[in-house]
This record gives structure tokens, sequence and C-alpha cells, in this order.
């Protein structure tokens, strides 16, 4: 079969990593335990190797209109070395992938798409290339580029001590195209998948280095977290994962994602079935709500509302941080009330649950 | 690995202790270790009749939810409430912290589980596949 590995894959084994098949790829779900990562992260600093993350190169005198076709957001309002997220439709109004556009220039930008994805987004951009766009040069570089995630409120503490920027001057959902971190050229933007505060570090060579320098940089303020933290700490954040939040069969107006959804933007791919969505005004719904019974909502269970099925979980988990069990749920919009009530189908049972607001993680800025 | 000599073991990783007519369950420290972080355990509801091998209870670590078995046939009497509030016990000290007690019906039923000697030979096997 062959799993695929990171260049990190020996700092995984030296620091103790349970190793997993994670969609084709060898990585760790955990070093110490997926609790003792979470709050290390909410409270000092976390690294991650998230080297399996795809990276698509689209260079070319129409490039920033070739995005701004290809995606929901408006590319447009961003400017040279501005980071923005975003979201790539099917003509369905259905989700190919979700994805961070870095803008070097209107000429040259980088998106960074999920793993699992990055096959599928490749193909997907290279057939809308063609005729108009056929000029651009568009190339799948994720072999190219190791990345790595260093998250928490110690972040810029501990990358300040090994890299030649100062980091004050970086601010949320920007980057730096050249970095020496450790003597290492890098990307570094400041972004994340975690609500904290925190940077990307992107690299084509000498990745362990970096990872040793900056676990040495933190010291006890830093340890490696796996892909098990990683979800719970997304998750409690409400950043949304594709194949759970969003897929093919789940639009962005219905996911909540509204926000990055510029239907007064020029045409892009998508936007007449999002607009007609949004115009007709009913369908489905993510809802966030708490337990009020016992009991862990899990992906795909079903949700009730008087014995009959109004939608599924999409993410549910005890979270870490709250210490409660949280979920989203994908349900009919006509039961979307504040407060309102529904049951969780877990093993058989009905466990009652409840809608309400602002229950998912902030952090203090 | 800790496997106490005292203690009986099943292949899906519950122990049993055996005082007396009654037997006190639970799950191994080889189990906890594979769960992970322990937040959620379901019990089974009091005066329950299980028989060998029925699933009574529920363990949820952060990624997975696992069944647990009973390893003998009788009646649930007395299950360990501090679980509710308290799931990480679990991974703190599986053996001090019971699941439940189950009043069992037969205990030649024993001779089908595994002494520390054989589950630790079994976990050795289990970590090769």
């Amino acid at each position: 079969m062959g799993l695929k590995r990171t260049k990190l894959y020996d700092m995984h084994v030296k620091y103790g990593g349970k190793l997993i098949d994670f969609g084709g790829w060898e990585l760790p779900v955990q070093y110490e335990g997926i609790l003792k990562e979470h709050h290390m992260v909410r409270q000092k600093a976390g690294l991650f190797d998230v080297s399996h993350m795809g990276e698509i190169e689209i260079k070319g005198q129409k490039a920033e209109d070739f995005i701004q076709f290809m995606v929901t957001n408006d590319v447009k309002v961003i400017k040279d070395h501005q980071v923005q997220y975003n979201i790539m439709c099917y003509p369905d109004g259905g989700v190919v992938d979700d994805l961070i556009v870095y803008r070097y220039s209107p000429d040259y930008y980088l998106l960074v798409v999920n793993a699992s994805n990055t096959d599928k987004d490749f193909d997907w951009i290279k057939q809308n290339a063609l005729n108009a766009f056929a000029d651009l040069s568009i190339e799948n570089v994720s072999d190219q580029y190791s990345q790595l995630a260093l998250q928490g409120p110690k972040a810029q503490e501990i990358l300040q001590k090994i890299c030649n920027i100062d980091l004050n001057d970086l601010k949320y959902f920007w980057f730096e195209p050249s970095v020496s971190v450790a003597g290492v050229d890098c990307i570094v933007s400041r972004t994340g998948y975690t609500g904290e505060d925190g940077f990307e570090i992107y690299m084509k060579e000498q990745a362990p280095l970096v990872w040793e320098a900056i676990l040495k940089a933190g010291g006890e303020d830093v340890v490696p977290i796996g892909l098990g933290a990683r979800d719970t700490l997304r998750f409690e954040a409400k950043l949304p994962l594709y194949g759970q939040e969003i897929d093919k069969d789940i639009n962005p107006l219905e996911a909540g994602l509204g926000y990055f959804v510029k239907l007064n933007k020029e045409d892009f791919i998508g936007k007449d079935a999002l607009l007609a969505h949004k115009e007709a005004g009913d369908g489905r719904v993510t809802v966030q709500f708490e337990m009020v019974g016992k009991g862990i909502p899990r992906s795909h269970y079903h949700v009730e509302k008087n014995g009959v099925n109004i939608g599924w979980v999409t993410t549910g988990a005890f979270a870490p941080t709250l210490n409660k069990n949280i979920g989203l749920a994908l349900i009919d919009s006509k039961f979307n009330e504040n407060e309102g009530e529904f049951d969780i189908i877990i093993r058989d049972k009905k466990i009652p649950a409840r809608i309400r607001q602002g229950i998912f993680y902030k952090r203090n800025k | 690995m800790n496997i106490p000599d005292e203690l009986f073991y099943t292949e899906s990783h519950e122990w049993i202790r055996i005082d007396g007519d009654k037997g006190y369950i639970g799950i191994s420290d080889y189990a906890q270790h594979n769960l992970g972080d322990i937040v959620f355990v379901e019990l089974p509801d009091i005066d329950i009749e299980v028989n060998a091998g029925d699933q009574f209870a529920v363990i949820e670590s952060v990624k997975a939810v696992s069944d647990v078995y009973s390893p003998l046939s009788g009646t649930i009497i007395e299950v360990n409430e501090n679980l509710e509030g308290s799931p990480e016990l679990l991974n703190e000290d599986p053996y001090e912290n019971y699941i439940a007690v189950v009043a069992f019906t037969d205990i030649s039923e024993k001779e089908k589980l595994m002494s520390a000697e054989q589950y630790e030979a079994f976990c050795i096997e289990e970590d090769k596949k």
C-alpha cells in the first residue's frame, strides 16, 4: 500500500507520535495525549506538521481574474502579501474545497488546499483554465513544500527568537514571502486553524531543522501536536472542515459561511446557484447546539424533532476548553430557532440538545 | 503495561475481579492506553441482566466510541457513578476504577477468561497486528 510520509516523519518517531493512516499519509494522531496537547495550544503553544496540505501556484497576467472566477470571496480586495480564506464551488454551489489564497502580486498567487483534495482541486483548476486563461502557468507544487504551524498565545514570542523580521509588523492574515527562520528561507503567514494567534511556516528544505529550532526556542512552552488535537482545536473555534461542514453536497450558504461568499462581485463558478439558493430562502441551515442530556454528539448522528428526522450532526465533540459537549448540525431551516430543542440520536436513544448562539470558543484578544 | 495477577481478562480488554459471588468489571491498562483520553462513560442501568460477552456500557475517548462487554453472565448490581463526572479516572487508574459490579450466575464461565500471563501474551500479539 505504501503510506506517504512528510519530511518530518523522523521527528514524529523521535517525539513519540502515534502514527496513523490519515488519508494516505502516515501522520501522528497524538504524541502525549489529545487533551494535553489541546490545552497546551490554548495556554502556551503547539507545533504541527501540516506538510500534507497541498499547494498550487498560479502565475500569469490574468491570474487575479482567473482566481476571482474560481472562488466565492472577493480576491480583488486583498493586497500583495495578504492572505484570504476562500471557497471554491461547483456550478451547483456544492463545494470543491476550501482554501487559503496567498497573493504575491496580481500575477502570482499561491493556493493552499486540503491534502485529500489536492489532486481533485488541481484538475478542477486546470480544466477551468482552458480558453480565456490558457496562458496561465498552473502548477501543483505540493511536493516541494513542507508546512509547519506554530499556534498559541506564546507563538510570537517563540518564533521571534529565531526569525529575522519583527513579527509585530506581521498582521493577522498577512504573510512575508522570504523570512529566515533558524537560517532557513521560509514563507511565514499569520494564519492558523486553531482559534489562537499563530503562524504557518512553509519551507522547501530543512524542515526538520526548523522543527527542532522551534521546539528548542520554545522550551517548556511548546510541544508537538497531533491531528487529534488539530481537530478538537479547529472544531471548538467553529472552523469548518471539508467533508463535514462543507462538501460537494453542502453549499457554503447552508454551512453558515455566507460571509465568504460575495454574491455582488463579478461572475464566479456557482454564483447563479448560490444566488437562487439565497433568494429561495429555505432549505437547510447549519446550527450550533449544546447537549442538554448526557452524550457526545458525533459526525453523521441523526437529528430529530418530535420523532421526525430533520438533519444530521456535521461535527460534534467534547470541547476540551469549554468542557462541554457541543456540535454543529445541518438541519431543515424550518426548525432553526434560537433556544429551540431537538434530539440527537445516540445509540438509538433520543438525547435532547438545544440550539444556542455564542457557545463556541473565542480567544480574548 | 500493568496487568495485575489476581484479575481475569477478556479478548475485548475488560478485567474482572472476583469477590465472593460478585465481580468488579473494568477495562485494562492496555485498553485505556489505546483509547487515549476518555471523556465520557455511559453506565448501564442497575438490575439489567447480561450474558457473558454482552455489551453493557460505552466508553468514549476524544476520537472514538467503544463498547464494553461483560466477562461473565449475571445481573448488574452496582455501577461506579464517579465515572459520570470524572471519566478520566479510567485513564488515571484503570484497575482501581471499576465500571460496574455483576452478580454472576455461573462461575464456570471464568474458565473461558484469560489469566494475567495469558492476557499479556495476547496483548503482545495484538500489537504485532
